[in-house]
């Protein structure tokens, strides 16, 4: 007997399958006994058929080097699914669309007449810090009035189970194709599950996200011109791209595949000539979009393409300037923003967090630096992070440095003891810490995915996740435990 | 279909098709010279010659033996015609079309390069070699076949075949004209068996020995096996059929004009000539003329197709 779920320590923290002494959760209750049936040798060559699945599908993520070449990894991948109950997942949804509304609302707001500011609900100089709000903007009015059709918010739970939002990335979210992917992998590996309980399909999020963005399309075509816009085999999400584009039947350009015309529309260098782009899903941030408008040294971008998109003759998605909401700082306002402007109370909370922009706070995490993890506003991949209680006594000073200088780009939040899925290790499974970061579009309506991707600290003790420090991913099963 | 992806599938033909033939290359001459008499000195150089790549083979190489030439040919990353460097390049190439491309192929020439690299101590090999060389080939073969099977035969289809039979003609006219300029003596008179077998080499090299004597019903011989290489319509390697394919391939796409007139000038200029009676001089010289007509079918094709651009504003 290899898996001895009586032995699967959960230390007292919430854990996503076991409720501790060996009892699985409800909806986990059939993978559970499942998995105690197979001996030490199945789930090695379950293990081993995974881990060929994705050698042979190509998946993999890009990781930078030190030296500045970047390397091609397989992804880390562990086969043992993390699963949460259909009950539950519909209002962690319902909040997740609520969140949206509201963060669209908030972006629109901000490039118009900024009531949210008039009112006293969000500072002016917070605005007035933001890195990511773009004055080209101002007045603009996308199609639907949707800024931000792609979001990707990040999940956590803390050790007594309950939700939170831990941030909302706005700009150029990832990691969508390795949860589609990953559900390839575990119905190749485990085809057996899958006829026996019901767990909810999630392959349909290709299509939806390509009818949100025909949606958006300034021509009204059956079929208008879609492409996504990377910056190319280099970028650490070029796979995601890629397989973006092939699931959406969508053309994958780079910039250099684009030029505006004399008539301020995109046009695609084609074989047959140049042919005209209606919708662009960009995957390269805002600066690197134009040079002319923005970074005029980025190769990435199409010299007038801010141009064509402000004439309203091509769409983007997500459109320039989205990323103001994409801020830790901003983040913090979310719960005032859904009741200002949907006058409802926030469904999923927010994790506690100090502004240091603001006298008193800052105080408080100056204070409290062994204790809070600190985060710079803008960065994402878990980048320029202070981890207070792993931290040494020198990288807290210099982080106290950097706060009292820069106060308006840092956060604080308490070390959250993210819960725990079991993972396998060697030949047994330990808990390991996870996030989960499910991707909402937002369109004409608004939709969820089924889950989102899992992501695993597999370094014991670790709550890092992201993939470029160590980090692997399991496949989300939303299971439907009462109408099975 | 987008420029730069119609250039990828070209070149990841290129590639795969540039493999292939290498690999071809190796096996058969590994095995024409365990037929050799003892008292003839197998020159390996000959093979380095016929890619084109002499001069980074003699900065990188002191000996000259079959050891270092294979290594060169099918393991060394630096030379952009080695085995595994044509299989990395047709996997990057790959890579960013695979939007384009049916999945499993992409996954087949992910695969092959993979356990080309992951099992290349078995390539260098003496007795790895020809099991290494021949899943290679039939690796090859595997992704040649899929892509045929599963992939619309569209524009980006015939940018495909374009690729592979541009590549293979060059291939043919290089194997012809370095075996025989170096290896083999011109009267067809002379009929030891070790010019025989040197001349169904040259057919092995571009697996035409069978289809050659289903063709031609005559002994191996040198104006024969000549005349096969360059002017036969159904053998695929040989020069004259590539060409045509890459002819209907054109045929099919928009805006043709410029490279099609290229393509059946060299087609016109192919099964007008008299291949069989040209000195090894003249043979020489017939083979850089097609190469330099290759050269530039493919600077047109890159012209019209890969690079497009705005019309100029008045």
């Amino acid at each position: 007997m290899a898996i001895r779920w009586k032995e699967y320590p959960t230390q007292g923290l919430y854990d996503e399958l076991m409720r501790g002494g060996g009892r699985p959760r409800e909806a986990a209750r059939f993978l559970c006994q499942y998995l105690k049936r197979l001996s030490e040798d199945e789930i090695q060559a379950r293990k081993a058929a995974a881990e060929l699945a994705i050698r042979v599908m190509g998946i993999t993520f890009t990781v930078y080097s030190q030296q500045g070449a970047s390397i091609d990894r397989a992804w880390p991948f562990d086969i043992i699914p993390r699963i949460i109950a259909k009950s539950e997942w519909d209002s962690i949804e319902a909040g997740l669309k609520q969140r949206a509304q509201a963060l669209n609302m908030f972006i629109d707001d901000l490039y118009h007449g900024q009531r949210i500011i008039k009112d006293n609900v969000f500072p002016l100089e917070i605005l007035a810090g933001s890195r990511n709000f773009r004055e080209q903007c101002i007045g603009i009015n996308p199609p639907l009035g949707v800024w931000a059709h792609i979001c990707g918010s990040d999940l956590v739970r803390d050790k007594n189970g309950k939700v939170y939002v831990l941030e909302d990335n706005l700009r150029v979210p990832s990691g969508v194709s390795y949860m589609l992917e990953n559900r390839q992998v575990m119905k190749r590996v485990f085809p057996e599950l899958f006829q026996e309980a019901s767990i909810l399909p999630v392959d349909d999020y290709p299509s939806l996200l390509y009818d949100c963005l025909a949606a958006i399309s300034p021509r009204p075509l059956a079929q208008p011109e879609v492409v996504v816009l990377t910056p190319g085999i280099y970028n650490s999400a070029y796979f995601e791209h890629a397989y973006l584009a092939q699931q959406m039947g969508a053309e994958l350009v780079e910039g250099r595949d684009l030029v505006v015309g004399d008539d301020d529309c995109v046009y695609m260098r084609a074989v047959e000539g140049l042919i005209r782009v209606d919708v662009i899903y960009r995957r390269i941030d805002d600066m690197f979009l134009d040079p002319e408008a923005f970074d005029s040294g980025s190769m990435l971008g199409v010299p007038g393409l801010m141009r064509a998109w402000k004439k309203g003759n091509v769409a983007l998605a997500n459109a320039p300037g989205a990323g103001v909401a994409d801020d830790k700082v901003v983040y913090a306002f979310v719960p005032k923003m859904i009741r200002y402007y949907l006058d409802q109370d926030a469904i999923l909370p927010n994790v506690e967090t100090y502004l240091c922009a603001d006298k008193k706070q800052r105080e408080h995490v100056l204070g409290h630096l062994d204790k809070l993890v600190v985060k710079p506003a803008n960065e994402s991949g878990g980048y320029g992070m202070l981890i207070g209680p792993q931290a040494t006594r020198r990288e807290r000073e210099q982080f106290a440095k950097l706060i009292r200088k820069d106060p308006r780009n840092y956060i604080a939040q308490p070390l959250l003891t993210l819960s725990t899925a079991p993972t396998l290790v060697g030949d047994h499974v330990e808990p390991r810490h996870l996030d989960l970061r499910p991707f909402i579009l937002s369109g004409q309506k608004t939709y969820v995915t089924t889950g989102g991707l899992t992501r695993v600290a597999l370094k014991k003790g670790s709550t890092v996740v992201n993939s470029s420090q160590g980090g692997g991913s399991k496949d989300t099963w939303i299971v439907d435990s009462e109408g099975a | 279909m987008l420029s730069r992806v119609a250039e990828n599938i070209y070149w990841m033909a290129r590639y795969i098709e540039r493999a292939e033939n290498t690999a071809r290359l190796i096996n058969v001459t590994s095995n024409l010279v365990l037929d050799l008499p003892k008292t003839v000195t197998f020159e390996w150089r000959n093979l380095v010659d016929i890619t084109g790549y002499s001069t980074l083979f003699d900065e990188n190489y002191t000996a000259v033996d079959d050891r270092s030439v294979v290594k060169f040919l099918v393991g060394d990353f630096r030379n952009p015609g080695s085995v595994i460097r044509s299989l990395d390049s047709a996997r990057e190439n790959a890579r960013t079309i695979r939007d384009i491309i049916p999945r499993e192929a992409w996954e087949q020439i992910n695969h092959l390069c993979l356990r080309c690299k992951g099992n290349l101590q078995l390539g260098l090999s003496r007795q790895g070699r020809y099991d290494y060389l021949r899943w290679t080939i039939l690796g090859t073969q595997t992704i040649t076949g899929m892509l045929a099977g599963t992939m619309n035969h569209d524009a980006g289809y015939d940018f495909l075949r374009t690729g592979r039979n541009l590549e293979r003609a060059d291939m043919t006219t290089r194997i012809i004209d370095v075996r025989s300029a170096n290896l083999l003596t011109e009267q067809p008179t002379d009929l030891a068996p070790f010019e025989n077998i040197q001349w169904m080499s040259v057919l092995k090299s571009l697996t035409g020995y069978q289809m050659y004597r289903r063709t031609m019903q005559v002994r191996v011989r040198r104006p024969d096996v000549l005349k096969f290489l360059f002017q036969d319509k159904r053998f695929p390697r040989a020069f004259y059929h590539a060409i045509c394919e890459v002819e209907s391939c054109l045929r099919d796409l928009p805006r043709n004009d410029g490279p099609l007139r290229l393509i059946t000038q060299l087609q016109r200029m192919v099964s007008d000539s008299k291949p069989e009676r040209l000195s090894q001089v003249e043979l020489h010289r017939f083979v850089d003329e097609l190469q330099a007509h290759l050269a530039e079918i493919h600077n047109q094709i890159s012209a019209t197709y890969f690079s497009v651009t705005l019309p100029a504003t008045p």
